[in-house]
């Protein structure tokens, strides 16, 4: 007999094996090498998470108790993949357009990215996901309970264990599920654990079942005797029953948030679904095939009246196959572990999306503006919400008594999540589908689930009195839980999955046919119905408010400061736009509104999208789309407002041109001025001293050589000027010749930092302890140098923060290095900006000790060593970018 | 007799100069070097010669010339603007705004104290 | 146009004919699976009582719903494959990615 102890050792390792396994496959994608992670073999078996412990032990149990009906639960999923072409094409086909993170994200996004859906949406799957998950903690705890001894059942009791488990359950997910933010909310690592469960449970029940028909009955043509002659040896069966969970379950599988959260956000191509559809079919198939067999031998070998949930584990103990009864466990551990994880991931992103990060962005009063990581905050708020939805599972375990079978349990979830079909598959085919229909329905379905099937589970007089039982609420006999409007004798689930969905229906479609959709509604219901017509996007924004500066801020508090700006980076360059921000245009601002929306759902990135660029413009061209459901004149709309937009756009940056030219002529005008009062200045001084040293007897010896020190300095100050001016001209003219070095790239920083005074002068803190910063480059080491010199020079100058810092960091980017000065002064001023690589121009200079000349050499040499220099405006300060080319970057390598 | 002079001028080296040379003479120099504020000086002081910069942070000596010339009190103050840019547009503006004397940068410390003297002389 | 062109032409529609029959198939197959996994309802059942005619043997039962089950995935494993196998050279432009 194996121990507790021994048992929980085995999980233990098995855990930690699987932690392993998540961590290379997090670390083989950060690599780019993820191609064996995305295959089909990997999705098909992540569905399986369909099959929890539920199966795995329920299965066998809901067998030995009313036979095949237990096959039902793998029939409806099997129809769902085999007729993929129906519905799941279409809704995967949506998922990927709409870049849905969940079920209450696909369906506020198909009802005009309504926020209130969502958060009805949430708090449907949150409740209704429960009671699932108290059977997997149900699960797990009884398994262990077979294996103690009875002196360890007094220490070990039950509600502690079941604790105990769930606090485990809890730590395996924040850990697993919550490690990083993904910008698109998938999880290779979590993936690839769940596939790896899949094959583990499947092995186990298959082991079992192998073991079962061969080892105890003797091969398959005794098997199927000893079926015919057992209790269940006879076709009985509700016929109401087969009919109606055939049906749910084929709704559930397609409603359950953790089966969208595989199906829909983890999928990476859509002909891994066309092998799903028979592969999956195939592994259902599979887990089912032995149940019949185990529940029949269990009934046979093992006394009467034990629990046959627990079959798969006592028949092998009864048969003193201790080691086959270990990887049994280890496959219902798989079973509860694998579904919990997915479950309460997918769940706690629908609660993070809808609910705390509107809430948080409401208490934001600058809106979505205001400069800082959220990306903390979704964090922590995943993590809040996974505890709580397990110790909400906890709780139900508590109330319900923990007594009743899996199977039970499992089929009350179920009808719950179904709840979401008729506004999921409405939305998806039918356009005259209205928010307000969708929240009547799932309103209205929901209810009538709490009432029929949830708050009965607990048993008479737990929550509903047995009163209201017999006699319906306040004695109105048309209001009991099991026989609603007076219609008896049907069987309780199927009663409740009967009234619930007819009334969601009724109510969806009624108030959908007596509603009218909002502009936005309407686009979205004909993108979702037609998105396999549609080539564009119909919906836009009216860019022009929008500035880049704005967007960019709020990208990078969102998808963190380097994923937003190599986003705004790609956008410059494909619009072909100088530095990296790009023209907020049409197409550019869709985009980034789907990738934000990976991050924190459509409702909300629509809402944020909308705070910047002042409310969506549905415009008469769009509504005249809907209204004459012509593709052609919706396309023919779209050219014209793309066309006038992109005219505007031209407009503007011809207005743009012709500033800075004007600007630049100005500039030039004054640039005989300037030279001559940078030279004449000095020399004034000169000359002036000179001649009062010459012309003057009666001076003392201090004024003698205060006088000579100021032409002195005056001089050196001219020669500088001097220095700069022909530097400046001979890099301009191209006449300068390399001399090309290798080094590294820390040395010419250090040397940088020394030159220009380092820490010790000035107030202004250097930090370059970069592990980057260690690399290797052949160019101009003596002109890079000038150009760091320059810069750390200007932060020094010019960083006014109280506290001055300039950190120096370096990427590695495919097209070469770049080093950044990301000083924290205060960002210089959108007007100024593009003239301060131009020649004297001073911006904010106080004491005037600089000619304007630094940043303008700095250009030219970057120019001559074939990168460049940009500036870009941080929410905390200025960043300068130096951009080195690959070649110099790479050659010493 | 008032010997009171306002040296408006941002360079410091050049102030000393300045401020050396004619204190040598006996004049009372006092300096200022925000362009800004400059007119209000003048008025809160009332000097009897202003020795002006043209290039001043805040605003330049064109516009403080012109302000003061618009003020009844000061339409004959002597102004002796120095400038470090030679162009002959600038002195135009200057004698426009009408400067008293108009002197390029770099000057001989000779022509400064006599080109004061002569102004003051002239005034009165 | 020549001849050559013709004839090629031809040779798509008809695979493109050959594809959409397929599609047919693979769109009538989770109905043709639905009925079949109906039918035991028409079975005699246990529970009917004492008159009804005997029921049928847990095994045929058990026997029966997993034939359906094998000949479905069958069918779709068939499907899928000959449908990946016209992809690659179908005339109907693959569906665009987005």
């Amino acid at each position: 007999m194996i121990s507790v102890n021994q048992l929980v050792a085995v999980s233990l390792v098995y855990v930690a094996f699987l932690f392993a396994i998540a961590f290379f496959a997090e670390r083989a994608s950060a690599r780019g090498r993820s191609g064996w992670l995305r295959s089909p073999l990997v999705y098909t078996l992540s569905l399986s998470i369909y099959c929890t412990a539920w199966t795995f032990y329920g299965a066998v149990g809901y067998a030995a108790r009313s036979g095949m009906e237990f096959v039902t639960i793998y029939l409806g999923p099997s129809l769902v993949m085999i007729g993929w072409w129906w519905v799941l094409r279409k809704l995967v086909r949506i998922g990927r357009a709409q870049r849905a993170t969940s079920v209450a994200d696909l369906i506020s996004a198909r009802y005009g990215k309504s926020n209130l859906l969502a958060i009805v949406v949430t708090l449907m799957a949150v409740v209704g996901v429960t009671p699932y998950i108290a059977l997997q903690l149900q699960s797990v705890t009884l398994s262990v309970s077979i294996f103690s001894n009875p002196t360890d059942a007094d220490v070990l009791s039950q509600s502690t264990a079941t604790f105990w488990v769930a606090c485990g359950l809890a730590i395996f997910t924040v850990l697993f599920g919550t490690r990083n933010l993904n910008a698109n909310e998938r999880h290779d690592g979590v993936v690839i654990a769940i596939a790896v469960e899949a094959v583990v449970k499947l092995i186990a029940l298959l082991a079992v079942g192998i073991f079962v028909v061969w080892g105890i009955a003797g091969g398959i043509g005794p098997m199927l005797d000893r079926i015919d002659s057992s209790p269940i040896g006879e076709w009985s069966m509700d016929r109401s029953r087969w009919v109606a969970l055939t049906a749910l379950s084929a709704a559930a599988f397609l409603a359950l948030p953790r089966m969208f959260q595989v199906m829909v956000v983890e999928n990476e191509d859509e002909r891994h679904l066309q092998i799903a559809s028979w592969a999956f079919p195939l592994y259902l198939m599979l887990m089912s095939l032995f149940v019949v067999p185990i529940a029949v031998v269990g009934l046979d070998i093992l006394p009467a009246g034990s629990n046959p949930d627990l079959f798969v584990l006592t028949v092998p103990l009864a048969e003193g196959r201790g080691g086959l009864a270990t990887l049994s466990f280890l496959g219902g551990f798989s079973s509860a572990t694998s579904m919990v994880i997915v479950a309460t991931l997918a769940l706690s992103t629908m609660v993070s999306n809808h609910i705390v990060m509107p809430i948080w962005l409401s208490t934001q009063a600058e809106g979505a503006q205001v400069s800082g990581d959220v990306r903390n905050v979704v964090i922590l708020a995943r993590r809040a919400s996974i505890l709580l939805i397990i110790f909400f599972g906890y709780l139900y375990y508590r109330l319900s008594g923990g007594g009743a079978a899996l199977a039970a349990i499992g089929l009350i979830s179920f009808v719950g999540v179904a709840q979401f079909l008729p506004a999921m598959l409405g939305g998806i085919f039918w356009r005259g589908a209205t928010r307000w229909g969708a929240l009547a329905g799932l309103v209205v379905g929901f209810t009538v689930w709490v009432f029929c099937s949830l708050l009965p589970s607990f048993g008479p007089d737990a929550v509903l009195s047995a009163a209201v039982f017999d006699h319906g609420i306040a004695g109105l006999g048309w209001l009991r839980p099991q026989a609603l409007f007076g219609v008896e004798g049907i069987d309780p689930t199927v009663h409740a999955i009967v009234w619930s969905i007819t009334l969601n229906m009724v109510a969806f479609l009624g108030v959908s046919l007596v509603t009218f959709p909002q502009p936005l509604e309407r686009l979205q219901g004909a993108q979702f119905v037609n998105v396999f017509d549609h080539s564009t996007q119909a919906r836009g924004w009216d860019a022009a408010p929008a500035t880049s500066e704005d967007l960019m801020v709020m990208a990078q508090r969102i998808l963190g400061p380097a994923d937003a700006l190599a986003l705004f980076r790609a956008e410059a360059e494909r619009q072909g736009v100088t530095g990296h921000l790009p023209e907020p245009t049409q197409g550019f601002l869709q985009a980034l509104e789907r990738e934000l929306a990976g991050s924190v759902g459509s409702a909300t990135a629509h809402a944020m999208i909308s705070q910047l660029v002042g409310g969506a413009s549905v415009s008469v061209e769009d509504l005249m789309a809907v209204a004459d459901e012509s593709a052609q004149i919706l396309e023919y709309s779209n050219r014209l407002e793309a066309k006038s937009a992109e005219l505007s756009r031209t407009a503007r940056q011809l207005r743009e041109a012709n500033e800075k030219l004007t600007a630049l002529s100005v500039q030039k005008d004054a640039f005989l001025g300037q030279i001559s009062h940078e030279l004449r200045t000095p020399m004034t001084s000169i000359r002036s001293f000179s001649e009062i040293l010459r012309d003057t007897d009666e001076l003392e010896q201090s004024e003698k050589t205060k006088y000579a020190s100021i032409i002195h300095g005056e001089t050196i100050r001219l020669t500088r000027l001097l220095d700069d001016l022909l530097d400046l001209s001979v890099l301009e003219n191209g006449q300068v010749s390399l001399n090309l070095d290798t080094g590294n790239l820390n040395d010419v920083i250090g040397q940088a930092v020394l030159s220009a005074g380092g820490d010790r002068s000035t107030r202004l803190s250097v930090r370059h302890e970069n592990a980057e910063l260690d690399h290797p480059l052949t160019t101009d080491l003596d002109r890079l140098r000038q150009v760091f010199i320059n810069l750390i020079t200007n932060a020094q100058k010019y960083c006014d923060a109280p506290q001055p810092e300039l950190h120096i960091d370096a990427m590695d980017g495919g097209d070469g290095l770049r080093v950044v000065f990301h000083d924290n002064g205060t960002p210089i001023p959108a007007e100024s900006r593009s003239l301060i690589f131009e020649k004297f121009s001073r911006i904010n200079d106080k004491d005037g000790s600089g000619a304007g000349l630094g940043l303008a050499i700095c250009r030219e040499i970057m120019a001559r060593l074939g990168g460049d220099i940009t500036h870009e405006p941080r929410s905390d300060g200025n960043a300068f970018i130096v951009h080195l080319p690959v070649r110099a970057a790479m050659a010493a390598q | 007799m008032g010997k009171h002079v306002l040296l408006v001028e941002d360079e410091t080296n050049i102030i000393e100069a300045i401020q050396f040379l004619l204190s040598r003479e006996g004049w009372q120099v006092d300096t200022h070097s925000d362009g800004a504020t400059a007119v209000e000086k003048v008025r809160n002081m009332r000097p009897d010669l202003v020795v002006l910069d043209y290039m001043l942070p805040g605003k330049n000596g064109i516009d403080i010339l012109t302000e003061l010339r618009a003020d009844p009190d000061f339409e004959r103050l002597p102004v002796l603007m120095l400038t470090a840019r030679g162009q002959s547009r600038d002195r135009d503006l200057a004698e426009r705004a009408g400067v008293s004397r108009f002197m390029t940068k770099p000057f001989s410390n000779t022509e400064v104290v006599t080109a004061v003297r002569d102004l003051v002389q002239l005034a009165q | 146009m020549t001849d050559h062109n013709t004839n090629t032409t031809l040779f798509l529609e008809r695979r493109s004919y050959r594809r959409r029959r397929v599609m047919d198939a693979l769109r009538l197959l989770p109905i043709v699976g639905l009925l079949l996994w109906l039918f035991p309802v028409f079975w005699p059942n246990a529970k009917d009582g004492p008159d009804a005619p005997a029921s049928v043997s847990m095994s045929g039962a058990v026997t029966y719903v997993f034939l359906v089950w094998v000949v479905l995935i069958l069918s779709a494993l068939v499907l899928w494959w000959v449908l990946s196998k016209h992809s690659g050279e179908a005339s109907d432009p693959p569906e665009q990615q987005r």
